[in-house]
């Protein structure tokens, strides 16, 4: 294991090009949730590290992986599609939660939608 | 057969998310991966009263492949939406989607599609599922983006679980 395993250029620079990007979105979703000013709007930056920022590192992660070890290394797959399943549920719940405790303290948001109001049936 | 397989499509799928995660193929991984897909789903029947009807692999492939670009797409505009914010404040605003899509489960994927997609978030249904209240980050024209909502997102989800 001591041997000093050298990947090729073109490894390095795609691996850190990935992490940098992944590193880019997340920090733009930080500087997104910093800077605006309503619950709402705050809602949306984050999800720019929970789906771009985490696929360009799991892809770093497989991709270097595979290369040291000479065969695909794909479970890093796994966090991006467990996100997905995962973090739509506390998004949802957050959401709801706003819109309730708007709605009672009579701030300016939708009234529910109880029934089909815009449809006949 | 279907007593012991309630969902095969399940057990499949945490057969394979067992061997993955242990990254192994060892008679022990290839048992305890066996048993959590055939228990899994056992235990699990009593919680979900509905079965999902999964159809047309291609039609969800091909769904796969759409929101993962819809996904970049809308993290560009987000992020630029974001570093502009000071200058050009997002154009935010809540949209009244009326749906066709009934199915517990085709809803229930598309309230995923929607909170994966940055420039949206899922926020209320209504009690007889025939409208979504839907918040939308940069809202440019509320009709077309009703009219590409239902016809990129709902239609396919229709074809898959109706």
């Amino acid at each position: 294991m001591n041997e000093a395993i050298v990947l090729p250029f073109w490894l390095e620079l795609l691996v850190s090009t990935l992490l940098l990007l992944g590193s880019l979105f997340a920090l733009i979703g930080a500087i997104g949730l910093v800077r605006l000013k309503d619950f709402f709007q705050r809602m949306h930056p984050p999800a720019l590290a929970s789906t771009i920022g985490a696929w360009c590192v799991a892809a770093a992660s497989i991709l270097y992986f595979s290369v040291l070890k000479q065969s695909p290394v794909l479970h890093a797959w796994l966090i991006p599609i467990l996100l997905s399943i995962t973090v739509p549920v506390t998004t949802l719940l957050l959401a709801r939660a706003a819109l309730f405790r708007k709605r009672t303290s009579g701030e300016h948001v939708p009234e529910e939608v109880s029934s089909g109001r815009d449809r006949g049936n | 057969m279907s007593r012991l397989f309630p969902a095969p499509l399940l057990s499949v799928a945490l057969f394979v998310l067992w061997l993955l995660l242990n990254l192994s193929v060892s008679p022990g991984n290839l048992l305890l991966g066996a048993v959590l897909g055939i228990l899994a789903p056992i235990l699990m029947a009593p919680l979900r009263p509905q079965h999902a009807h999964v159809r047309r692999p291609w039609a969800i492939a091909k769904l796969i492949g759409r929101v993962g670009l819809d996904v970049i797409h809308s993290n560009l505009l987000v992020a630029r939406g974001v570093l502009r914010a000071g200058s050009t404040p997002p154009r935010s605003a809540f949209v009244h989607i009326p749906l066709d899509l009934r199915d517990a489960h085709g809803l229930a994927a598309l309230s995923m599609i929607t909170t994966v997609v940055p420039g949206t978030v899922w926020s209320e249904l209504a009690l007889d599922r025939s409208v979504l209240l839907l918040h939308v980050f940069d809202l440019e024209d509320e009709k077309a983006f009703i009219e590409h909502f239902k016809h990129t997102y709902e239609r396919p989800l229709r074809e898959i679980f109706e």
